[in-house]
C-alpha cells in the first residue's frame, strides 16, 4: 500500500489567518469570561432555595429576575476596573519607573539618582526607630481597645478565629514563604499541641507523672512538636516540593486517625473535655483564665507579638538569607555553602513550634478537643490564608489572615451559612487570577514570581535536591 | 630530611613533564582515587583516576554523559561516591556535605550558570561569601574588578542579565569563597565565541593570582589551549590524560574532541 505524504504547504492567507489573534482570544476577554460565570454561579449560589415540587424553582427565582443583571454588571464592573483600572492609574497617578524597572536594566545615572533619593527617604525614615515603635505601639493599642468596641460574639470570633489562625499562619508563613517548602499537614503539629495540653493538664484518660500549668505546657509542646517536626522532617525534606506535601498531607492524616482511633489514649471521636485554662498562681498573682474572651484576647496578642519580633529578626538574618536562596535554587544554594538540609528542617521545626503554641492556646481556651477540630480542611484553609495574604511577607499573612477568618462569621448574616466557604472559595479564585501574589506581597517573592513567570528559577523550593536520592 | 627531599616526594609531574620547559614541581592538592559513582542503579563513573596539583588549570573533557559534571558533584559533596576516595591534600573528603566541602576552600561554579535569579548581582555575590560572618568587602572589589560588566549591574536582578553575565556571575560568586580550587562546569555552555573567550581569559587571569581551576568543558580546543593538563572522559572511565599541549596533537583526541578525521 502506498501512502501519499501532503505536506502541510499552506498559502500565504492561510497563515496569516493562523497568526491573527482574535478579539477574543486576548486572556482579557477569557477573564471577561470566567468573571461573569462567577457573577451568575454567585446569584445561583445565593438565590433561593431550591424546592422539590418544582426541579427548576431555584434557577428560575435567581434567573428570571434582576438578580442576575445586577450581578453581571457588577462583575462587568469589576472586570473593567481591574483591567482599565491599572493602566489609566499609572498613566495619570502612578510612579513613571515601573517596580523591576530597577532591576533590569544595567544602573545609568539618573536612574541611580531617583533609586538613591528613594532610598535615602526610605532609609531616613527607618532610621527614626521611634517612629515604627510608634507605630507599632499604637496598633498594639487599638488592638488592646478592640475588644471594647465589639460584642462578646465578635471578641469570641477574635479569639477563636482570628487569633489562633493568625498564629497558626505566621508559622506557616515560615515554611512555605521563607523557606518555600509546601506544608500541606501543618494542623497535625497544632494538634499535637492541643493534645499535648489535654495530656499535661489531666484531661485525658491516661495521667500524667505530674500535672503542669497551661504555661507550662507551652514548651512542652513546643519541645513535642520541634521534636515531631524534625522525625517527620529529617527522612522526608530530602523529598521534592510536590512529594514532600503528599507526605506531610499522609502526617496529617496519621496524626488525625490517631487522635480518633487511639481510644485509651485520647479518647477516641468523643474527644476530650474539661481542659484546664491558663492561669497564674506566682505568691500574690492569683488570676485564671475563664469564660470570657478578652483576657485570651490580650495572651494571645502578647504572644503573636514575641512571635511576629522573632521571626523579623530571623527573615533579615543570615538564616532568612539561606531561606531564600534555598527557595530560589537549591543547588546553587549548596554549591555556595548553605547547609540546605539544616536549614530546611529548620523552618519545618519553627513552624511547627508556632503550630504548636496555637495548638496549647485553642486547647485551653475551648477547654475541650476532639479529632474533628483538626480537619484536614484547616489545613488546607491556612495555607489559603497564608497564599491570600501574600507568601513570605509577614504583615501580609496577619492581615490576609484575619480578614479571612473574619469574613465567614461576617457572612453569617448576609448569607445562607452553609454557603459561606463557596464565597470564600470565589474569592480565592478571583485572587489568583488578579492577585497571585496576594494581598500585601513581599518584595522578593513578587520579584521570584515574575522571574518564574519568564521561566527563570523556582519561586519555591520545587526544583531538584542537592544531592538528595542519589547514592 | 631535608626540605629538597620533601619537596621531592611532593613532587608529581616531573618526570611527565616534557625535558627542558619550565613546569616548576607541583604539590597534589586534589586526588580522585577509583571513583565509581551511581544515580540509582545507572553507573555513572567506573573507577576514575585524577590528580590536581596545586597552581594548575585541569581540563576534565568529554562528550555528554561522561560523567564530567558527575565528577565536579561528586568532588563539591553534592554526590557521594558509592566506592572509592576524594583526597583533598591528602585527607578523604568524599561523603563530606556539600557545604562543609566550601568551607574547606573548594568552590564550585555548577552546571547551567545556576545563579539566583531574583537576587540582584550584589546578593548573588554575597550569598556566595556566605561561608564567612561578613562579606569580605576586598573579594568583592576583586571580583568587580575581574569582571566590570559586574559592577555595571550589580543592582539588577540576576535573571534578567545575558547568558555570558550570568556565568560571570556564576564563577564570581564561587570566587566569593575564596576557594583554593574552583571548579567550572561548563562555563562556555550556550555562550557566543567572542564571550567565551573573554570568560576564559578571565580564568587564566583568576589562575594566575594563585586559584587552581579544574575546568569541565565539552569545547575540547580551547579549553585544552588554557589548561595545563587534561583528562578526557568517556562513559564513566578516563581513557585518555597528560600535559594539554601533548593532548592537542594526539590524534585520537583530535579525532573524537576537536571533530578531525584522523
Amino acid at each position: 500500500m502506498t501512502t501519499t505524504t501532503t505536506d502541510f504547504a499552506p498559502t500565504a492567507a492561510t497563515l496569516a489567518k493562523l497568526r491573527r489573534k482574535r478579539w477574543y482570544q486576548h486572556p482579557m476577554y477569557g477573564r471577561l469570561v470566567g468573571t461573569v460565570a462567577a457573577a451568575v454561579l454567585l446569584d445561583v449560589m445565593s438565590g433561593p432555595q431550591g424546592s422539590r415540587e418544582d426541579v427548576f424553582f431555584s434557577l428560575d427565582k435567581s434567573l428570571g429576575s434582576m438578580r442576575v443583571v445586577w450581578w453581571i454588571l457588577g462583575a462587568v464592573a469589576l472586570w473593567a476596573v481591574m483591567e482599565f483600572g491599572k493602566p489609566l492609574y499609572q498613566r495619570f497617578l502612578g510612579p513613571k519607573v515601573g517596580p523591576l524597572d530597577r532591576f533590569t536594566t544595567p544602573v545609568t545615572e539618573p536612574v541611580k539618582a531617583v533609586t538613591a533619593q528613594a532610598r535615602a527617604k526610605t532609609a531616613d525614615l527607618r532610621r527614626i526607630v521611634w517612629v515604627r515603635l510608634g507605630f507599632s505601639a499604637v496598633v498594639i493599642g487599638l488592638l488592646i481597645l478592640l475588644p471594647n468596641l465589639l460584642s462578646t460574639f465578635w471578641n469570641q470570633v477574635l479569639v477563636n478565629e482570628v487569633a489562633i489562625y493568625v498564629l497558626l499562619a505566621i508559622g506557616l508563613n515560615v515554611v512555605i514563604g521563607w523557606a518555600g517548602l509546601l506544608d500541606l499537614g501543618f494542623i497535625a503539629f497544632f494538634a499535637i499541641g492541643a493534645y499535648s495540653t489535654a495530656y499535661w493538664t489531666g484531661a485525658m484518660p491516661v495521667d500524667p507523672p505530674f500535672k503542669l500549668n497551661a504555661f507550662l505546657v507551652i514548651p512542652v509542646a513546643v519541645a513535642t512538636c520541634l521534636l515531631a517536626g524534625l522525625l517527620l522532617g529529617a527522612p522526608t525534606l530530602r523529598l521534592r516540593g510536590d512529594y514532600l506535601a503528599i507526605v506531610t498531607l499522609g502526617f496529617h492524616e496519621i496524626i488525625y486517625l490517631i487522635a480518633k482511633n487511639a481510644d485509651g489514649f485520647t479518647n477516641g471521636p468523643r474527644g476530650v473535655q474539661g481542659i484546664s485554662n491558663f492561669g497564674i498562681h506566682i505568691g500574690p498573682i492569683d488570676y485564671d483564665w475563664e469564660l470570657d474572651p478578652v483576657p485570651y484576647w490580650y495572651l494571645l496578642i502578647g504572644i503573636a507579638t514575641i512571635l511576629i519580633i522573632a521571626f523579623l529578626r530571623l527573615e533579615h538574618s543570615r538564616v532568612g538569607r539561606a531561606w531564600t536562596a534555598i527557595r530560589e535554587d537549591e543547588v546553587a544554594a549548596s554549591a555556595t555553602g548553605v547547609p540546605t538540609v539544616k536549614f530546611k528542617l529548620m523552618a519545618f521545626a519553627i513552624g511547627a513550634s508556632t503550630s504548636g503554641i496555637a495548638g496549647v492556646a485553642y486547647a485551653s481556651k475551648a477547654r475541650f478537643i476532639s479529632p474533628e477540630s483538626f480537619l484536614l480542611l484547616f489545613s488546607v484553609l491556612v495555607v489559603a490564608y497564608v497564599i491570600f495574604g501574600g507568601m513570605g511577607s509577614l504583615w501580609g499573612v496577619i492581615i490576609g489572615t484575619a480578614f479571612l477568618a473574619w469574613l465567614p462569621q461576617y457572612m453569617k448574616d448576609w448569607v445562607d451559612p452553609n454557603d459561606r466557604f463557596m464565597y470564600l472559595g470565589a474569592l480565592l479564585i478571583i485572587m489568583m487570577i488578579y492577585r497571585p501574589q496576594g494581598l500585601i506581597p513581599s518584595v522578593r517573592r513578587k520579584r521570584e514570581l515574575s522571574m518564574a513567570k519568564a521561566g527563570l528559577g523556582d519561586a519555591d523550593a520545587m526544583s531538584e535536591p542537592a544531592g538528595g536520592r542519589m547514592t | 630530611m631535608s626540605a629538597a627531599d620533601a619537596a621531592g616526594a611532593d613532587a608529581v609531574g616531573v618526570a611527565e613533564s616534557a625535558a627542558g620547559t619550565a613546569v616548576p614541581p607541583r604539590k597534589k592538592m586534589l586526588e580522585l582515587d577509583d571513583l565509581h559513582v551511581f544515580y540509582g542503579a545507572i553507573q555513572a563513573l567506573k573507577g576514575v583516576h585524577i590528580e590536581v596539583n596545586e597552581g594548575e588549570i585541569v581540563a576534565l573533557l568529554g562528550a555528554n554523559g561522561a560523567g564530567k559534571t558527575t565528577t565536579l558533584r561528586t568532588i563539591s559533596g553534592l554526590l557521594t561516591p558509592r566506592e572509592g576516595e576524594v583526597r583533598w591534600r591528602g585527607e578523604r573528603i568524599d561523603g563530606v556535605p556539600a557545604h562543609h566541602v566550601v568551607g574547606l576552600g573548594i568552590g564550585h561554579s555548577p552546571e547551567g550558570r545556576r545563579v539566583f535569579p531574583a537576587m540582584t548581582v550584589t546578593e548573588n555575590l554575597n550569598m556566595g561569601a556566605y561561608r564567612f560572618k561578613s562579606v569580605p568587602k576586598a573579594e568583592l572589589d576583586r571580583v568587580f574588578e575581574l569582571f566590570p560588566r559586574l559592577a555595571e549591574r550589580r543592582e539588577q536582578l540576576a535573571g534578567t542579565l545575558s547568558g555570558g553575565e550570568q556565568q560571570m556571575l556564576a564563577i564570581g560568586r564561587a570566587l566569593m569563597g575564596q576557594p583554593k580550587l574552583l571548579l567550572l562546569d561548563e562555563p562556555s555552555m550556550g555562550l557566543a565565541p567572542l564571550i567565551v573567550a573573554q570568560i576564559f581569559e578571565i580564568i587564566r587571569e583568576i589562575n594566575e593570582q594563585g586559584t587552581t581551576v579544574l575546568l569541565v568543558e565539552q569545547n575540547a580546543a580551547q579549553a585544552l589551549r588554557l589548561a595545563h593538563r587534561g583528562y578526557a572522559l568517556e562513559t564513566g572511565s578516563v581513557v585518555l590524560s597528560g600535559p594539554a599541549d601533548r593532548l592537542l596533537s594526539d590524534p585520537k583526541v583530535r579525532e573524537a574532541y576537536l571533530g578531525e578525521g584522523a
